[in-house]
Formats: C-alpha cells, sequence, structure tokens
C-alpha cells in the first residue's frame, strides 16, 4: 500500500469577508486511518470538510486528495474525484422528495448502469449495516435526527468510496446507536479499507476509535497526536479540550466589555 | 448625501449583480436540458406538479374571467346592435391577452412560488450540498427538469385557460342572455385568425413560462438559505414575476399588434 498521505494539507488560509477561519494549517490524513478533528464550536471543522470536498476554494496553500490538487480542480475532474469521497452531512442532508430506500439508490442510480434488482440488493445492505432495513420506506420527514444521520451514513458508503467524511456523526444518538455507529465506522473503515475523518465534539466516543488526533483552535493546529500522545502531552490546549475544563487558553467567552461594568452601565447604548 | 450616493450605488451594483449571476444560471440550465431526453421520466414528475396541481386554479379561473367577458361584452355590443359578435370579443381577449397574462399570474403565485419554496428549502437544508458531495451536479438534476416542465407546461395552461373562458361567455352570452348560439359561434371562427391572433398568444405564453420559471428557480437557488432567506425569496418571485409578465406584455403586444 501507498504510504503518501490520502489528505495532504499545506499552509492552508481561508477567510469568510474580514475573518479569517484557517489560518496556515497543515493535516496529513494516512491511508486507512481514522483521523479526528476536534475542535471548539464555530473553529471551521465543517468548513474544513467542505474544503477538503472541493465545495469551498483556500484563499491560500493547498489540499491534495489522493495526489489530486483539488483546489485547482474543477469541472469533471472534481466530480469523477468526489465519486471516490462520501459525506455524511451535519444534519444528514437527506432527500427530502424521496423515501429512504430511494435515497441511498440516489448515488447508484445517478452514476451506474445497475439493474434495479442489484441496487435493491446493495441499498438493503448498506440499509442492514446502519440497523435501518426495516426502515427503508420512511420518509425523511418521518425519521428522528438520529436515524436520519445513520440514513445519511448508509447513503455516504453507498458508492463503496475511498474515504468518508463524517461530520459530527455522534450528536443525537442514544447511547445503544452510539455505541454501534462508533464500531460501525472502525468497522466499515478497516473492512472496506476506507480512509476515514471524523469531525466531532464527543470527546470519548472519538478518542476511542481515532488513530490520530488534530485539535484546531483560532485558525491553526493548536495539538496533534494519538490519544495516548495527547493524554501524556503538556500542551495547555490538549489538557483542557480532552477534560472539558472552563478554563484554559480556549476562551468560553465571546470577546466582551468588563462584566460588572457592564451590568452597571444602564440602558443599553444604541 | 454621500451615503445616500453610496447606498444608491450599492443597490444598483447588487442588482447587475444578481442579474449576471440570473443569467449564467440560465445558462447552465439550459445546457442540462438536452440530456433530459435520455431521462423524461424527471420532467414528467415536475410537469405534474408544476403543470396538474396548477390547474384547478386554472380552470376556475378561466371559467370566471369568461363569464365576466361574456357579461361585460354584451352589455357594450347590445348598445350597437351587435350582440351576435359577443363569441369575438370574448375569445379575442382571452386568446390575445387575458390568457396567456392572467395564467402567467396565476402560474407565477400557484407553481412558481412553490418552486422557489421547494429549491430554497433544499439549499438551506444542505441538499443541494449533498447532490454536489455526491457528484451529482444539482442544476442538471433539480433544476433543468423543473425549468423545462414549466417551460412545457404555460403554454398548456394558457390554452385551457382560453378555451374555458370561452365557454364562460358563451354560458352567459347564449346561455343566459339570450345571444344566438350559432352566431357566437360562426362569428368567432370567421373572425379569429390563425396566426395573428392564436399563434401571437402562444408565442406570449411560451415567453412567460420560460420567464415565471426562470425568475422562480433562479430565486430559490440564489435565497440566503435560512427560513427567514427563503420566504423572502418567495415572495420576490410573485413580485418580480407579475412585474415582468405585464412589462413584457407591453413590449411583446407592441411588437405583434402594433402596426
Ligand atoms: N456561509 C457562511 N458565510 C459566512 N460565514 C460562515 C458561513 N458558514 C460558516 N461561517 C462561519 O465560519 C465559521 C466556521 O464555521 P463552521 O461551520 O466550519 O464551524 P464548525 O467548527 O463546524 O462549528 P460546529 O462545531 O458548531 O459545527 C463560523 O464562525 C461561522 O460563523
Ligand atoms: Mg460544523
Amino acid at each position: 500500500m501507498n504510504d503518501t498521505p490520502l489528505v495532504r494539507i499545506r499552509d492552508l488560509h481561508f477567510a469568510r469577508g474580514d475573518r479569517p477561519i484557517f489560518d496556515g494549517v497543515d493535516i496529513d490524513i494516512r491511508r486507512g486511518s481514522v483521523t479526528a478533528i476536534m475542535g471548539p464550536s464555530g473553529t471551521g471543522k465543517t468548513t474544513l470538510l467542505r474544503l477538503i470536498g472541493g465545495q469551498l476554494r483556500p484563499d491560500r496553500g493547498s489540499i491534495e486528495v489522493d495526489g489530486e490538487p483539488v483546489h485547482r480542480l474543477r469541472g469533471t475532474a472534481l466530480y469523477t474525484l468526489r465519486k471516490r469521497m462520501g459525506m455524511l452531512f451535519q444534519n444528514g442532508a437527506l432527500l427530502t422528495d424521496m423515501d429512504v430506500y430511494d435515497n441511498i439508490a440516489f448515488p447508484l442510480r445517478e452514476h451506474t448502469e445497475l439493474s434495479e434488482e442489484l441496487i435493491r440488493i446493495l441499498v438493503l445492505m448498506k440499509l442492514e449495516a446502519v440497523g435501518l432495513r426495516g426502515a427503508r420506506h420512511l420518509m425523511p420527514s418521518e425519521l428522528s435526527g438520529g436515524m436520519a444521520r445513520r440514513v445519511a451514513l448508509a447513503r455516504a458508503i453507498a458508492l463503496d468510496p475511498m474515504m468518508v467524511m463524517y461530520d459530527e456523526p455522534f450528536t443525537g444518538q442514544d447511547p445503544i446507536s452510539m455505541g454501534v455507529l462508533v464500531r460501525l465506522i472502525r468497522t466499515l473503515n478497516d473492512a472496506l479499507g476506507l480512509t476515514s475523518i471524523i469531525v466531532s465534539h464527543d470527546i470519548e466516543e472519538t478518542r476511542a476509535i481515532a488513530d490520530y488526533i488534530y485539535l484546531l483552535s483560532g485558525g491553526r493546529v493548536v495539538a496533534e497526536g494519538t490519544s495516548a500522545e495527547l493524554e501524556a502531552s503538556d500542551s495547555a490546549w490538549a489538557r483542557q479540550f480532552l477534560h472539558g475544563e472552563p478554563d484554559g487558553p480556549v476562551p468560553f467567552h465571546y470577546p466582551a466589555p468588563d462584566y460588572a461594568e457592564d451590568l452597571l452601565a444602564g440602558t443599553e447604548a444604541a | 448625501m454621500v451615503n445616500t450616493l453610496r447606498m444608491l450605488g450599492r443597490t444598483g451594483l447588487d442588482f447587475f449583480q444578481r442579474l449576471g449571476r440570473a443569467h449564467l444560471l440560465l445558462l447552465a440550465v439550459l445546457a442540462g436540458v438536452p440530456p433530459l431526453a435520455l431521462r423524461f421520466s424527471l420532467v414528467i414528475r415536475q410537469l405534474h406538479s408544476v403543470g396538474v396541481l396548477s390547474l384547478l386554479i386554472i380552470l376556475v379561473s378561466g371559467l370566471f374571467v369568461g363569464m365576466v367577458l361574456g357579461l361585460q361584452g354584451y352589455n357594450t355590443l347590445v348598445d350597437f346592435g351587435a350582440a351576435e359578435s359577443l363569441g369575438v370579443v370574448v375569445a379575442l381577449s382571452l386568446v390575445r391577452e387575458l390568457g396567456p397574462v392572467v395564467t402567467a399570474l396565476l402560474f407565477a403565485g400557484r407553481a412558481g412560488s412553490a418552486l422557489t419554496a421547494e429549491i430554497g428549502l433544499m439549499k438551506a437544508t444542505e441538499q443541494l450540498s449533498a447532490m454536489e458531495m455526491m457528484a451529482v451536479d444539482p442544476v442538471r438534476r433539480v433544476l433543468s427538469p423543473r425549468f423545462l416542465a414549466g417551460f412545457l407546461a404555460m403554454p398548456l395552461l394558457a390554452a385551457i385557460f382560453s378555451a374555458v373562458g370561452v365557454l364562460g361567455g358563451w354560458f352567459v352570452g347564449v346561455g343566459l342572455l339570450g345571444v344566438d348560439d350559432g352566431a357566437y359561434w360562426s362569428q368567432m371562427q370567421a373572425k379569429v385568425d390563425l396566426y395573428d391572433d392564436i399563434w401571437n398568444g402562444v408565442v406570449k405564453s411560451i415567453v412567460f413560462g420560460a420567464v415565471v420559471t426562470w425568475i422562480a428557480i433562479f430565486e430559490g437557488y440564489d435565497a440566503v438559505p435560512t427560513s427567514e432567506g427563503v420566504s423572502r425569496a418567495t415572495t420576490r418571485t410573485v413580485v418580480h414575476s407579475a412585474l415582468a409578465v405585464l412589462g413584457l406584455d407591453f413590449i411583446l403586444t407592441a411588437l405583434m399588434f402594433g402596426d
């Protein structure tokens, strides 16, 4: 197996308007691994996945996926690469005008010439993997948030991609399906020879399956390593994030004037 | 003063940028139309939701507009002793003018607003993004079939509107007010010209259908992806479509019947 990284990000800069989101980020995603990207809300984790998928373009720096410069690809070349990437959106993003079955069949019908019998077998296999074979005739509006995300996972792996990006796969899962999902991601990764990128806040679950972890904050990678390395590291970032401590380098508060002065200031200045 | 100028400048710039984006989108949508020949089932589904679901409102409105025309036309014509010409008056008003225009306005309210809301919601819930990530071009998969369906449905709806309107006029004129049945139809047949009247009306309805559908899918695709953004886009579709239809109607009428 080729041991160049599957995803190679160098000197990534990206801004929304005047606000920098990424300010020189380097990330390597090893082939066959489960890599977690963690960080406080609003640091740009979803944005990072969109940059890797080529939906956004960096202001500076490079993003290579399997040797292809995503940041410069357009049209057919980009679409060809995307067929090999699966993405699980934060809210599922199921197509609301079709039922569960058709949602999973959608990428197969769009990109392959398979017969409906074969598509049925593939769809049922993917649904069985996420435990929702019995829910195949439900419409997306009839699913709970957690079920919707599992359907979206089945859809993301429908085309047997080389890589799957999970945006917050664990939120909205009850403890049982959470455990199932954690194992599922690991099993799919190893059995299908995938490479997985997980964006998540759920530290325990993510640490349990991630081979390597990147901590993002303020537009930079503030710590990286395996779960054990981060545990042992003396990085204040890593300690605060892994243990959920309120005090540390990551501020809980949005910048604001002094609290006491603010309370005593009387009416709200226009 | 400077601020007013700046605001004017920004509004103007926004307007032209949107206009530019709308034209680029139209090109992309049109490029997606020929491949639909191989997947016509996508268009059929949209024809159902754009066309069939607008049918009831078109039938009812057409009937009432025709009945009103019958009543008004009779009251005017009878003073000149020309009540037999009622059929011509009703048919010409409908085929040339009211059929295409009123149908387009109703179409914008019923189908256009629904298209904008549907596409805007698909954008807000990241369905369009998800399609892109599945390597499916949402412009070709979602917008092109809807555009083609609107383009095809509108002339048919306008024809139905006019036909029902003629029946409504007949019901009032012949049935209630005693105009001669034979005169109503024979005068209509003699005086309504296939090219000058019917064909020009059809051209109008084709143009209106394309423009209304274009506005509707652009507003949906360009909507700010929040519930508020989608609701504002829907309103804009109805308002802009109505203005575009009435404005274009004047221009087309001047070109067709102006000489
Ligand atoms: N379309 C947009 N336009 C402008 N700013 C945006 C847009 N989308 C996201 N942002 C900003 O970019 C920043 C990063 O957003 P992103 O969604 O990537 O965060 P995140 O790390 O995924 O957060 P969360 O964990 O809450 O999902 C946010 O501060 C957000 O305000
Ligand atoms: Mg996010």
